[in-house]
């Protein structure tokens, strides 16, 4: 097991910063995501972390060793790629095997290892097909299969349920979860989307524009992330930019909220309010907050979006689906109220 | 992942090496050739080539380039036709005709057109067969001059067009053909305006090496052009009247002429825009063909189909004549296997053949070995900005007329060198490789850099990722993914190594003559027969090379879904 650090690592492409002095100290057996939106430098990060990338400053230490300029495969790192990279001329044994050859490791070993990791992905009775004859969820886990039997110190997975249907990458996410508890390797896993980070990370690195953004264990980072990007690329948050006057009003294009009074001295001028999509509460009958306009309503089963107009202000609002939701229909008004606890204000940047 | 820089360094200083000295150098020496009149520097070859009162110089130039365009129409036509009729149309018996459909593409050129001799040359089957239905005396139609080239050239060339059509044409995405006849177009419509602009790639890489092989292309006129003047031939005879300065200034106006058309075609056919195709496996679509166009296109097929096969029986059936049986007989009149068991029996007979196998084997070590090499330093080599430098230099020497190459590397190394080990290389068994070496050694960096291209990175980064270093990643996951594509370059390269007459016609000696100069030698001395089972031979050699690395390349292939 290993400890894995980043101190200022830097990477230029030409003129470009795609990563600029990133510093995380990972310990032995966490499982860290890198969350972002494409473009962020997360992909180029890992890449350092693989040796795929020369880092241009800074510098990468696992376990106390500095591994910044070794050669990939003298890093005893295991990778599954977004595509998983399967050797196409080789069976699925062919394809384990390959990393215990390098390491000169006996016959017998090999095929007992082989095994027994193809028990642990369930795939045991694949061990001689050809990779090209297997599902995309099959090839996943032989990808998988391929970075665990060398046992290493790092496991690195760069977006690797991107393509794989909805159930599968539901079913492929719990299992690589369990597998990663169960090894206790350390782990960084790179992903744009939240969903994933949150439920498989011990902690979550948000990413922007070469940056960690804000890093914390998943429920942190939704409940108090420290930016408006932060708060609008987690949890989809309605970012509004206005501006805080008279101690506990909030301005913007006309319209106004009271702000309650946990917000005073926060903030004062220009500022932007996140409010999360489900600290908006909608009623029919009762007298609310403000009265908002119903312009759209999306049904997705266990919980219900609208979009609602508030004298110009759009926002988006997502509820448990109940009789409630479903007596409100666009174009009709309704009672707004909002759940102050989960709205953070902040100063514009 | 890019190649370790000190991996990169030495075979790149070996490539440049093998680049500058065998194929800068001899140019560079033939050009300073051109330039020299009685030893002093003078423009007289040059004002002589240009000069009004020899014409024969530009004219020559302008048969070459007229046959060439020609060339490219005509094959243009047959091999477009053929590709959409075998690749549109469902019947009977395609997968075989789609056979027969590339053979003319592995019939050494001088096969070629002595087959066409036998049967559309003036003494040939046909013309004879027609003579004596109207009893005439004398042939009254047959091929010869400027109409024969071109229809040897369409013969052998058309084959590129249709490789590359029928290639486009099923990728050609269904859905696009079904989305333009859901919005209502008519088939004429949609051939027009969505299968031809996706057809254009396809049609200009077609011309441009048909142009350049017509440009090139000697064994035709040397037999057919009777008193038209070719630029080949023209080089040829210069050569033999010893005039070497003259026909560097030739070989130099040969290969600018040749440069400037491939250059412009290249430029002219402009870049295409990939637009993001279907998701998941493609189908292949077809064009709804009404009953009559489909029996128009099936019987045109079969009929040049038929054409495609008649030159080769004929070739088999002349291989069993016996000798003076054929001389005003539509047909000969006695049959004997002598002309085969003489091929085994005389060993000043069977001496070319063993010449040609050996030279086609050194040819096959060295095209491999620069070819893998350069293909692998175009694709993951260090230097990325030289890249396209590279690979232009690399594969500029296909584009050099085998005739000019010849004639570079006489003026090159009829003296002792650094690069021929300080020898004489003319008059020695050694130059013949080397030039069959510099004109086919592109063949495998275009097909080993296709298959390179084909290789995603993240592979080799696997490789790295669970632990193999570069020579294991190189050995066991490069290798056996590219490794049909080296198959297709090097059996080519052993194809055209083993009937090569082009630079050999002019670089050989009696004891180092190839296969395909005997086989000109011995139509001259009017052995047809021997000439016929020669060529035979050459086919069932070729025959065989082809089914073994069919095999080779089969085995190691991946499997697919």
């Amino acid at each position: 097991m290993a400890v894995l650090s980043l101190h200022n690592v830097a990477k230029r492409f030409g003129n470009v910063d795609a990563v600029s002095g990133v510093s995380v100290e990972i310990p032995s057996g966490e499982f860290f995501s890198i969350l972002g939106p494409s473009g962020c430098g997360k992909t180029t990060l890992l890449r350092m972390i693989a040796g795929f990338e020369s880092v241009t400053s800074g510098t990468i230490l696992l376990d106390g060793k500095d591994i910044t300029t070794v050669r990939p495969e003298a890093r005893s790192i295991g990778m599954v790629f977004q595509n998983y990279a399967l050797f196409p001329h080789m069976t699925v044994f062919g394809n384990i095997a390959f990393g215990l050859e390098a390491k000169h490791v006996s016959p017998d070993d090999i095929r007992k290892k082989v095994e027994s990791v193809l028990d642990a992905v369930r795939l045991r009775e694949k061990l001689n097909a050809p990779v090209p004859l297997l599902s995309g969820g099959e090839q996943q886990r032989v990808a998988v299969a391929r970075a665990l039997v060398v046992e290493p110190a790092l496991l690195l997975f760069d977006e690797p349920l991107s393509n794989l249907d909805v159930t599968l990458r539901l079913q492929t996410r719990e299992e690589i979860r369990a597998l990663q508890r169960k090894t206790g390797i350390t782990t960084v896993y790179v992903t744009h989307d939240q969903a994933e980070a949150m439920s498989l990370s011990d902690r979550v690195a948000v990413m922007r524009a070469g940056k960690f953004e804000q890093v914390g264990a998943p429920a942190d980072v939704y409940e108090a992330p420290v930016s408006p990007f932060v708060a609008g690329f987690v949890g989809g948050g309605n970012l509004i930019h206005g501006s805080v006057k008279e101690g506990l009003l909030f301005e913007t294009n006309g319209t106004s909220l009271t702000l309650p009074a946990g917000f005073a001295g926060q903030v004062q001028g220009k500022a932007v309010l996140a409010i999360k999509p489900e600290a908006i509460t909608l009623s029919a009958g009762q007298a609310g907050d403000a009265l908002a306009l119903i312009e759209d309503k999306e049904y997705l089963g266990f919980t219900t979006n609208f979009v609602i107009n508030l004298s110009g202000l759009r926002l988006h609002v997502s509820a448990i689906s109940s009789p409630e939701t479903k007596a409100l229909r666009p174009g009709e008004r309704a009672h707004m109220q909002i759940d102050w606890t989960r709205c953070t204000l902040y100063r514009e940047a | 992942m890019r190649l370790p820089r000190p991996l990169a360094v030495i075979p790149t200083l070996f490539l440049l090496l093998v680049i500058a000295g065998y194929v800068a150098y001899p140019l560079l020496v033939m050009f300073q050739q051109s330039l020299l009149v009685e030893g002093r520097l003078s423009f007289a070859n040059y004002s002589n080539l240009f000069d009004p009162a020899n014409r024969g110089n530009m004219e020559a130039v302008w048969n070459s380039v007229a046959v060439s365009f020609l060339s490219v129409l005509f094959s243009g036509i047959v091999g477009t036709v053929l590709a959409f009729g075998l690749t549109q149309i469902q019947f009977p018996g395609r997968a075989l005709l789609s056979r027969l459909a590339i053979v003319p593409i592995a019939l050494p050129p001088l096969v070629g057109v002595i087959a066409f001799l036998f049967v559309f040359g003036e003494s040939g089957i046909l013309p004879r067969l027609f003579q004596t239905a109207i009893g005439s005396s004398t042939p009254p139609l047959y091929l010869s001059g400027f109409t024969a080239i071109v229809a040897i050239h369409v013969y052998s060339f058309y084959v590129y067009y249709y490789l590359f059509v029928s290639t486009a044409l099923r990728q050609i995405d269904a859905s696009i053909l079904e989305a333009a006849t859901g919005l209502g177009s008519t088939p004429w419509n949609t051939f027009r305006k969505v299968i031809i602009p996706e057809l254009r790639p396809a049609l200009v890489g077609a011309s441009i090496l048909t142009f350049m092989a017509s440009m090139a292309s000697f064994t035709a006129p040397l037999l057919f052009a009777g008193e038209k003047r070719f630029i080949t031939l023209l080089i040829y005879t210069t050569k033999l009247n010893g005039e070497m300065s003259l026909a560097a200034a030739q070989s130099i106006l040969l290969t600018f002429v040749a440069i400037g058309f491939f250059v412009a075609l290249q430029v002219s056919s402009g870049r295409q825009v990939k637009v993001g195709r279907t998701k998941g496996v493609p189908r292949t679509g077809t064009l709804p063909l009404g009953r009559g166009m489909r029996i128009v296109f099936i019987s045109v097929i079969s009929s040049v189909l038929l054409l495609v096969l008649l030159p080769l029986l004929t070739i088999v059936l002349i291989s069993l004549a016996r000798e003076g049986s054929w001389t005003v007989q539509i047909l000969p009149g006695a049959y004997t296997l002598e002309n085969y068991l003489r091929l085994f029996t005389d060993p000043r007979i069977l001496e070319p053949i063993r010449n040609s196998l050996v030279m086609g084997f050194v040819t096959l070590l060295a095209v491999i070995l620069v070819g893998v090499t350069g293909a692998y330093l175009i694709t993951k080599g260090v230097l990325r900005r030289a890249r396209t430098l590279l690979d232009v230099i690399l594969t500029l020497p296909y584009a050099i007329p085998g005739t000019v190459i010849a004639v570079s590397l006489i003026l090159a190394f009829n003296v002792p060198t650094p690069f021929s080990g300080f020898q004489v290389l003319v008059g020695t068994f050694w130059i013949l490789p080397l030039a069959y070496f510099i004109r086919l050694y592109p063949l495998v960096v275009r097909s080993t850099t296709a298959a390179l291209e084909q290789l995603d990175d993240a592979l080799l980064e696997a490789g790295a990722s669970c632990g193999a270093g570069p020579w294991r990643r190189f050995r066991r996951i490069v290798l056996p993914l590219i490794f049909p594509g080296i198959v297709s370059g090097a059996l080519l390269t052993a194809i055209s190594a083993l009937g090569e007459f082009v630079s050999s016609i002019l670089l050989y000696t009696y004891s180092s003559r190839p296969i395909s100069v005997e086989i000109l030698s011995q139509l001259r001395t009017f052995n047809f027969g021997a000439a016929a089972a020669y060529c035979v031979m050459l086919l069932v050699l070729i025959l065989a090379i082809v089914s073994v690395a069919n095999r080779v390349a089969g085995q190691k292939a991946p499997a697919r879904e």
